[in-house]
């Protein structure tokens, strides 16, 4: 079937109707997931724009408790905690965007090869996964970060390490389910080879419980960066990410708030991220759960 | 079923080879100079201590025979001596195990009894305020940052109103009972001083709790969707049609059934836990290889994290295969796949 230029627009445009529609048949919890999740994607893009304080800077005296000026208190040196929490998000969240997205990308190219390809491809590629998963996850980060070095990078890698063979065995056992398939036989009998199979016949029936996973891993891998770098293996100072600011807060029992702020701040997105993956996960793949 | 396990078991060896072939390729990748994954910095001027090490590690050796020299040395229990201690890596843990153990049994008795307990009652009044509101705080649980949790907690209980001790496994200048298990409340008790037993109990209660709450998530979830898929099954319907009440449904016929999945993710609820228990023990400053790791870790102690992490794994293999023998043993119907 030939796709005509007026054809694409409009599916295009089913295709954004099809997404509204899913949206509104989630259960109101995936709802409230998904509205924090936004929140937190506009503050990322629109944080510096916004009317708080300087996040690096001293602006008040130290340790102060909350008050109408400082609506979390003041850091050790006098910062503002809520300003610090806010801006804390354009470090966690795009980090863990970039960790989801890489173990994705990698567990899923090796695993759907392993799967299409079988043989010596698939033994070495599930080898690695069997000895990767034989670590408890957050000793293999803390292993590989700190052998790489301390920083952001080098935690972020680590955590890739961690997390692409559960991509890697969920993306396998897609392809080789929905290899056998009718469609699949009649595309090779009709002369589709190799690659293009995986490609154009396989592939796209292949994701839902890739992205489904992917929703509920974000909300866990920011838990693993916030808690390498409250080890001291992740973020460094000053940089307010909400890790290592719970970590300044942790040797100072008597000031709670200097780590009320980014640990509410994990929570709420931990807590989207699993609201909006059940949800996601009963409307599209009732099998799994 | 024989099979299965056996298939398990061969697999292990294989297994433990290949995570310590890892840990040799990251002791190899520091600094691009494995002398210093060995040798703390202020020794490296010292020939006497560069030429020891290097001899027993085999560094002047090519990377193969060092791989062979490394497995030796695992094999007989050498993980290298820490930076920080200047002891065996393996005593320094074989030290710290005990009160590991301790905190982490401690938690999964409180995470299983909470979780089944929430689980049951959830299953049983679905629908209700007291489902969701006991789904929340499950779900809170395992969604908190177990170290943030921890402080928070720590704060309300000990900080403002006293109510439990505050960090460490006992107070300062308390000598610990003999050593018997290594559990400070077991050995406590087996030399019948109950006041000590006390202390080590308060001293335990608050960062088990905060560890046994991350784990409860997962197995209320479990517990509450298997007691509700059963309560749906026949012998359920079968039960209430005799004019049993439901609760004895719940309790007598759901309930045996959702113990089988509860099984399966032991393994990876012990993920949880050594993950929380790292954290956890940060804290509240807990002698355990959770705090040992961290501390390693921060100091970039490359000995004693590669111990740790090596320990560590094998603690986790030996927990899936107890799970997966578990399963088999509970499940016949598992097939060998």
């Amino acid at each position: 079937m030939t796709r005509t230029p007026a054809a694409a627009p409009r599916a295009s445009l089913s295709r954004a109707k099809a997404v509204w529609r899913t949206l509104r048949r989630l259960p109101p919890t995936a709802r409230i997931g998904a509205l924090i999740l936004l929140f937190w994607a506009i503050t990322v893009l629109t944080v510096h724009l916004w009317p708080i304080a300087d996040p690096l800077a001293m602006v008040g005296r130290r340790l102060q408790p909350p008050s109408p000026d400082h609506w979390l208190g003041t850091d050790a040196l006098g910062r503002d905690v809520f300003a610090r929490t806010l801006r804390g998000a354009v470090w966690s969240i795009p980090i863990a965007t970039v960790v989801v997205a890489c173990a994705v990308a990698l567990g899923s190219v090796l695993g759907a090869l392993s799967g299409f390809y079988g043989g010596w491809t698939d033994s070495i590629v599930m080898r690695l996964v069997d000895v990767t998963l034989a670590f408890p996850p957050i000793l293999l980060a803390m292993a590989v970060a700190a052998m790489l070095g301390p920083g952001l990078a080098n935690a972020s890698i680590a955590m890739v390490i961690v997390w692409w063979p559960i991509y890697a065995r969920l993306m396998r056992a897609q392809v080789l389910e929905v290899r056998e398939r009718e469609h699949v036989e009649a595309a090779v009998a009709g002369g589709a080879r190799g690659l293009r199979v995986l490609r154009v016949h396989i592939l796209p029936l292949c994701w839902t419980p890739t992205l489904i996973n992917a929703t509920m891993d974000f909300g866990q891998v920011i838990l693993l960066a916030a808690s390498l770098s409250f080890i001291g293996l992740g973020a460094t100072p000053p940089a307010p990410e909400w890790g290592s600011m719970i970590s300044e807060g942790a040797t100072r029992f008597y000031e709670w708030w200097i780590a009320f702020g980014p640990g509410m701040a994990i929570l709420s997105v931990v807590l989207a991220t699993s609201f909006l993956g059940d949800g996601l996960r009963d409307l599209f793949d009732r099998r799994s759960g | 079923m024989l099979a299965y396990i056996l298939r398990r078991l061969i697999m292990i060896p294989f297994l433990l080879l290949g995570v310590a072939s890892v840990s040799f390729l990251l002791s190899q990748m520091t600094k691009g100079d494995p002398l210093a994954a060995l040798v703390p910095e202020r020794m490296m001027s010292n020939p006497d201590i560069v030429n020891a090490v290097k001899a027993q590690w085999g560094l002047d050796q090519p990377l193969p025979v060092r791989y062979v020299i490394y497995l030796g040395n695992l094999v007989q229990g050498d993980l290298g001596t820490s930076f920080s201690t200047r002891r065996p890596v393996a005593t320094d843990i074989a030290e710290r195990l005990p009160a590991t153990l301790e905190l982490v049994v401690a938690a999964m008795i409180i995470g299983t009894v909470m979780g089944l307990a929430l689980g049951l009652l959830s299953a049983r009044f679905r629908g209700t305020l007291f489902d969701s509101v006991a789904r929340i705080f499950a779900l809170i649980g395992s969604s908190l940052p177990i170290f943030w949790s921890g402080l928070i907690l720590l704060y309300l209980f000990s900080v403002r109103i006293s109510f439990v001790p505050g960090t460490g496994r006992l107070p300062p200048r308390v000598t610990a009972p003999p050593d018997v298990t290594g559990f400070y409340t077991v050995d406590a008790l087996i030399a019948g001083n109950i006041p000590l037993f006390l202390q080590a109990l308060s001293h335990l209660a608050l960062p088990a709790f905060v560890l046994g709450w991350a784990v409860t998530g997962v197995i209320t979830r479990l517990v509450r969707s298997s007691l509700i898929e059963g309560l749906s099954l026949d012998y359920a319907r079968t039960a209430r049609a005799k004019g049993a009440p439901e609760r004895t449904v719940l309790v007598k016929h759901a309930l045996p059934n959702a113990m089988i999945p509860l099984l399966t993710i032991l393994g990876f609820t012990f993920a949880y836990l050594i993950t929380g228990a790292v954290l956890t023990e940060a804290i509240f400053s807990w002698p355990g290889i959770g705090s040992y790791a961290v501390r390693a870790a921060a100091s970039l102690d490359y000995p004693a994290i590669g111990g740790v992490t090596i320990v560590g794994s094998v603690a986790f293999l030996l927990a899936n295969l107890l799970t997966d023998i578990a399963y088999a043993w509970a499940n016949p119907r598992i097939k060998v796949h």
